[in-house]
């Protein structure tokens, strides 16, 4: 398990890095966590010349909360997440997703810009940054521009993201309501079998707004319109959960791996489904 | 092969200097050129957690971290925990509740754990198992591990209170 040989910077600012990837193009990457593109390269699945390491770029661990938005600075660890009294309050969903990642040491190492950035369908923080209408900051060569994360997601590892950009941000509107990240794994570690981000909001019996992201179901994660507008306008019933779950499963497109045959896990992205929504709704 | 870089490492406490590829992974830098074969290769990916050592105040699975990232780190292993002649809290409680049968698994929980009761001195069953759910053990089934720690937590509040 040793990878291929490669050069390794480690710049002080992000215009080092920027000139770094510019120079390089395909050949360079950066490393934050390390903990999907170490297992990549000892596998030689993934080829980079020219590693480039964020650990020393200053000021891209901040976390700052408001009543409008929150703002987490792409090298805020999962563990700082779970350990971030503000965001456990402003957001809870972040941190029940959070301890549902992984385990401890991976946790640890584990950043949210790597997880947003990696476009791998396994990965949580996608699903549930789109279920919270996040944005994320990039910057390179040309300066800062963002970018929805319900935009971001283009195929498996292909994303809105250019080569020489790096995602220094993720900015989201301080959420609303009731909410649950809901997800089946094998075992402790595991990627998801299938996985749910939910966000509810209630006015007196009614639900007025929803949004429903889910997780390893497509190549990409799958915001699901349809399936929140089922839910809008009616007291979650039991017809109104069958009708939103329905919709969902006209949205994904699930294919069959060692975590089972394709009708295996659209059964259990509905019973996914049906726990989160009913759990949001518990705390809307 | 790639040009070798300038490394500067504190390993429990000792300062180390070399010449290494920055595609060295930490556990082949502790195991074969340090000689610090406390943490052990279980999986190598990833998974099991026996190469879990200290770095700068964090879990890390040592299988995981090119040598490169670590440069200028502060490291603990198990052999900073502890010593034949004085074991440490938890090397003593594994070995008195049987926390351990082969011990391959043994140098990443108690590394591990350590950090567990730092953060949580006093966890409860459900938390131990939460806090050490990245180390796999395929002898004890765990029951003596969880108890093992518990016990270590008891006893260092315990030494904790006698001191103040
Ligand atoms: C045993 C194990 C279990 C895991 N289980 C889960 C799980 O259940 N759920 C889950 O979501 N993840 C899981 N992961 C993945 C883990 O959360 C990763 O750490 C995370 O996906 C990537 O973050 P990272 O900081 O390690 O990124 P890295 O591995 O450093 O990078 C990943 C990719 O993103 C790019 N990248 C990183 N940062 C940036 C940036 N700021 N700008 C642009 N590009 C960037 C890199 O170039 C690379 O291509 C698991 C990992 C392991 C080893
Ligand atoms: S050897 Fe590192 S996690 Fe198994
Ligand atoms: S004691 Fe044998 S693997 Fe844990």
């Amino acid at each position: 398990m040793i990878p291929a040989a490669f050069e390794y910077y480690r710049p002080k600012d992000l215009s080092g890095v920027i000139s770094i990837l510019e120079e390089h193009g395909d050949d360079a990457r950066v490393i934050a966590g390390g903990h999907s593109l170490i297992p990549m390269m000892k596998l030689r699945m993934a080829d980079v010349p020219h590693l480039i390491d964020l650990q020393d770029i200053p000021g891209m661990s901040e976390i700052t909360v408001t009543a409008d938005a929150i703002t987490i600075g792409a090298m805020t660890t999962q563990h700082d997440i779970i350990d971030h009294d503000g965001l456990a309050t402003a957001a809870p969903i972040l941190r029940e997703a959070a301890l549902q990642i992984a385990d401890p040491q991976v946790r640890y190492m584990g950043t949210v810009g790597g997880n947003v950035a990696n476009g791998d369908p396994g990965n949580d923080m996608p699903g549930l940054m789109q279920c919270l209408n996040a944005t994320f900051t990039l910057v390179g060569p040309d300066g800062e521009r963002t970018v929805p994360a319900r935009e971001f997601y283009e195929a498996a590892y292909m994303t809105a993201r250019e080569d020489e950009e790096i995602l220094t941000a993720v900015t989201i509107p301080t959420p609303k309501g009731g909410y649950a990240y809901e997800k089946q794994k094998r075992k402790i570690g595991d990627y998801a079998t299938a996985a749910a981000a939910v966000q509810i909001i209630k006015d007196g019996d009614t639900c007025t707004a929803a949004s429903i992201a889910m997780t390893n179901l497509s190549d990409t994660p799958i915001w699901s319109e349809d399936a929140a507008a089922a839910l809008v306008g009616t007291s979650l019933d039991s017809v109104a959960l069958k009708a939103a779950v329905d919709a969902m499963l006209v949205d994904i497109d699930p294919s069959e791996d060692n975590r089972g045959p394709v009708a295996f896990k659209r059964h259990v992205a509905g019973v996914i489904l049906t726990r989160a929504i009913e759990r949001a709704w518990s705390r809307a | 092969m790639s040009k070798k870089m300038h490394i500067s490492l504190t390993v429990n406490g000792k300062q180390e200097e070399f010449l290494a590829e920055p595609r060295e992974l930490l556990i082949y830098t502790l195991r074969e050129r340090l000689n610090i074969t406390g943490p052990h290769i279980g999986c190598e990916t990833s998974h099991c957690g026996a190469c879990t050592v200290t770095i700068d105040g964090k879990s890390v699975k040592a299988c995981t971290m090119f040598v490169a990232q670590a440069d200028g780190a502060d490291v603990t292993t198990i052999e900073g925990l502890g010593n034949p002649d004085s074991l440490h809290p938890l090397q003593e409680a594994f070995k008195e509740h049987h926390g351990l049968q082969c011990g391959y698994c043994t140098p990443g929980m108690i590394t591990r754990a350590a950090k567990l009761l730092e953060e949580n001195p006093n966890p409860t069953e459900d938390e131990i198992r939460f806090g050490m759910a990245g180390n796999l053990c395929r002898c004890t089934g765990y029951q003596n591990i969880v108890k093992s720690i518990r016990a270590a937590a008891t006893e260092m509040n315990a030494a904790k209170e006698a001191a103040e």
